[in-house]
C-alpha cells in the first residue's frame, strides 16, 4: 500500500479550516468507506479542493489502486466535459453542491460534504498496472495531455524530499496550493508518508483567516509560487511575529533574484530555513533544491539535483556540456521521472516511455560549484501564478470561440500577451479568457494588430510579432 | 471627484465591473476578488488616497464596505 496510515494512528492528520483534527486512524476508515463502494481498480475523477474528503479521495484511491485524476473543483464545465468524454472515468468525486449537475450519472454515496457519482462508464480503457496518478500539463486551458504518475514514481520522489527537507512527524504544513496541482500533492505526500500533519484551507494568503489558521494551529511550514512571495512582500511579511514557522519553500516558477535574497536574508536573521527547489509534473515533482544554508550565497540558483537524481546539459546536438557558466538543455535522470504522457483513453495503457531520463525543455547553465541556474525555456508556455499555461492551447480556445479573428499569444511568466486582429473584441476576449482559465484577467492583455505575421507555410512569426509590437 | 467616487473608481476599475455591483461586494464574489485581485486593488487604494496601508489592514479588507472603516483609521473619510 501506498501510505501506511495506519502506522500513525493516533497522529493527527488534517486539521481543518473549523479546527476540527482528524487522525490518521480517522482518515484511514473515511479512505475505506469510500474506496469500498468502488471495489476494483478503474479510472475515477477527483475534483479537489483543500478539504478532508478530497485528501481522502486522493489517498484511498492511491491505496486501493484506484487511478485519480485530480482536477480543481471549480474548472470550467466545458472544459470538465471534455475531460470526461475523452477518458471516460468510471467515477467522479465531487464536492456535493456539485453533484446535481452530472444528469447522466448518480450519486452512489456522500461523506464529508463530498459525493461519489457512478458515470455511465465502467473500465472503458485498459490502465497500465504501474499507473498509480494523472495530472493535468496545462489543466486550466482544457489541453487533454495528462502526465502519467507511477506508484514507483511517487514513492521515490516523496523519499527523496523528507529526506532532503528533513521533514518529521511533528511538521504542521498549512496548505497554500491547490491539491491537483504537483507541488500541493507533494507536501501532502511528504506528510503522509511521515505520519506529519495537514491543515487543510481554502482560504488564501490575503484573507485574515488564513493568518488565524496558521498562527492558532501553530503551523511550522508552507509553500508557494513566484506570485506567492510577491504577495507577502506585499503584506509586509518580514515584520510579521510568527513563530511557530519553520520554513518556507518556493517552486512553481523562478523567483526574481532580488525576492530571493531578500527572503534567504530574512530566513538567515530569523533563524528559520528557506529552500528554493525546481520540478515539474513530469518528474512526479521535484528535481533540484538549494540546501538553506547556500541561500544568500547563491540567490538565483535552483540548486543542486535531490537524493537519488542527477543533472546534466546537452548542446544542440545532444553532446553534452561539462563547462561551468555555458547554457545547454537541461536533462535529468532519476526514478521519479514519470512514465510519459497521455493524449487519450487509450494511452492509458501505456507502460514507462522516458526509462527515467527526462529532457525538461528547460535551458539552465551550472557555476564552477556545480550550482544550476534557469536560463530560459524551450517550449511554447508561461506560468502565470505557478500554473502551466500552454500558448498555443490558448490561440487554440480562442479561436474555437471566435470564429471571425486570427490569434497569436506569447508574454512572460505571470504576464501572457494575445495578439488579435479585431478591436471589437479586445473586451470579450479578455474576459473569454479569464472566465476560461480561472485565472485573475490582470495576467492577460489584449493587444491589437492588423495582420498576425506569418511565414508561408502559415506558422505564426512570434518573434515577429513581439518586435511589430514593441 | 470627492472620497467615494474616488473609492468606487478604483473598485469598479480593478475588477471591471459596474458601478450597481460595487456596494454589496464582498472578496471571493467574482474571479477578478481573489489574491491577485486584491493585490490591484490594494495598490489602487494606497496610490488613490496617498496612503501605506498596514498588514491587519490589507487581509481585513475583506468588502467595499469593510474598506470604507479601514480607510478611516487612515484619516480618509469615505463620503
Amino acid at each position: 500500500m501506498m501510505w501506511k496510515l495506519n502506522k500513525f494512528k493516533n497522529n493527527t492528520a488534517v486539521i481543518t479550516e473549523s479546527g476540527q483534527k482528524i487522525t490518521y486512524e480517522e482518515l484511514d476508515a473515511h479512505c475505506q468507506s469510500l474506496t469500498d463502494k468502488i471495489g476494483r481498480r478503474c479510472l475515477v475523477f477527483n475534483l479537489c479542493r483543500n478539504e478532508t474528503a478530497s485528501l481522502a479521495g486522493y489517498t484511498g484511491f492511491l491505496n486501493a489502486k484506484i487511478v485519480p485524476l485530480m482536477l480543481k473543483a471549480d474548472l470550467d464545465k466545458d472544459l470538465l466535459k471534455s475531460f470526461i468524454i475523452t477518458y471516460k472515468p468510471d467515477y467522479l468525486h465531487v464536492p456535493s453542491d456539485m453533484a446535481a449537475a452530472f444528469t447522466d450519472s448518480r450519486e452512489i454515496y456522500k461523506n464529508l460534504g463530498y459525493s461519489l457519482i457512478k458515470t455511465p462508464y465502467n473500465n472503458e480503457f485498459e490502465l497500465h498496472d504501474e499507473l498509480a496518478l494523472l495530472l493535468t500539463t496545462s489543466g486550466s486551458t482544457g489541453s487533454p495531455k495528462l502526465v502519467r504518475q507511477s506508484y514507483k514514481n511517487i514513492e521515490a520522489n516523496t523519499k527523496s524530499i523528507v529526506k532532503y527537507l528533513n521533514i518529521e512527524e511533528t511538521e504542521r504544513a498549512i496548505t497554500t496550493l491547490p491539491m491537483n496541482y504537483t507541488y500541493g500533492i507533494s507536501i501532502i505526500n511528504t506528510h503522509l508518508m511521515t505520519g506529519a500533519c495537514l491543515i487543510l484551507t481554502e482560504k488564501g494568503l490575503m484573507q485574515k483567516e488564513f493568518w488565524q489558521q496558521l498562527k492558532e494551529n501553530k503551523a511550522t511550514s508552507f509553500g508557494g509560487v513566484p506570485y506567492t512571495y510577491e504577495m507577502l512582500e506585499r503584506l509586509r511579511f518580514f515584520r510579521m511575529d510568527l513563530p511557530s514557522l519553520k520554513y518556507l519553500t518556493q517552486a512553481g516558477g523562478k523567483l526574481s533574484p532580488d525576492l530571493h535574497e531578500k527572503f534567504a536574508k530574512w530566513a538567515i536573521e530569523n533563524d528559520k530555513k528557506f529552500i528554493v527547489m525546481y520540478g515539474q509534473t513530469e518528474a512526479t515533482a521535484r528535481m533540484a533544491y538549494l540546501p538553506c544554508e547556500k541561500s544568500l550565497e547563491k540567490y538565483g540558483s535552483m540548486g543542486i539535483a535531490i537524493p537519488g537524481g542527477k543533472f546534466s546539459l546537452i548542446d544542440e546536438n545532444g553532446e553534452e556540456i561539462t563547462t561551468p557558466e555555458t547554457v545547454g538543455e537541461l536533462v535529468y535522470e532519476g526514478d521519479n521521472v514519470t512514465l510519459g504522457y497521455a493524449q487519450c483513453g487509450d494511452d492509458l495503457k501505456k507502460g514507462d516511455e522516458r526509462g527515467g531520463r527526462l529532457v525538461t525543455g528547460d535551458m539552465a547553465k551550472f557555476d564552477k560549484d556545480g550550482f544550476f541556474y534557469i536560463a530560459g525555456r524551450k517550449k511554447r508556455f508561461l506560468k502565470i501564478y505557478g500554473n502551466r499555461v500552454n500558448l498555443d492551447e490558448t490561440e487554440r480556445l480562442i479561436k474555437s470561440n471566435f470564429k471571425d479573428i486570427d490569434c497569436a499569444c506569447t508574454g512572460i511568466d505571470d504576464k501572457m500577451d494575445i495578439f488579435i486582429t479585431n478591436p471589437l473584441y479586445k473586451e470579450i476576449v479578455l474576459k473569454f479568457i479569464s472566465a476560461k482559465t480561472g485565472i485573475n484577467h490582470n495576467a492577460f492583455t489584449v493587444n491589437i494588430i492588423s495582420e498576425i505575421p506569418k511565414n508561408e507555410a502559415g506558422k505564426t512569426l512570434y518573434k515577429e510579432l513581439e518586435l511589430s509590437y514593441v | 471627484m470627492n472620497n467615494l467616487e474616488k473609492y468606487t473608481k478604483v473598485f469598479t476599475e480593478t475588477f471591471e465591473i459596474p458601478e450597481e455591483e460595487v456596494q454589496s461586494l464582498k472578496y471571493q464574489d467574482i474571479k477578478a476578488w481573489d489574491s491577485v485581485g486584491h493585490m490591484g486593488l490594494v495598490a489602487k487604494l494606497e496610490e488613490a488616497f496617498d496612503i501605506m496601508m498596514e498588514t491587519d489592514d490589507i487581509i481585513d479588507l475583506s468588502s467595499f464596505e469593510k474598506g470604507k472603516e479601514i480607510l478611516a483609521k487612515y484619516d480618509v473619510e469615505i463620503k
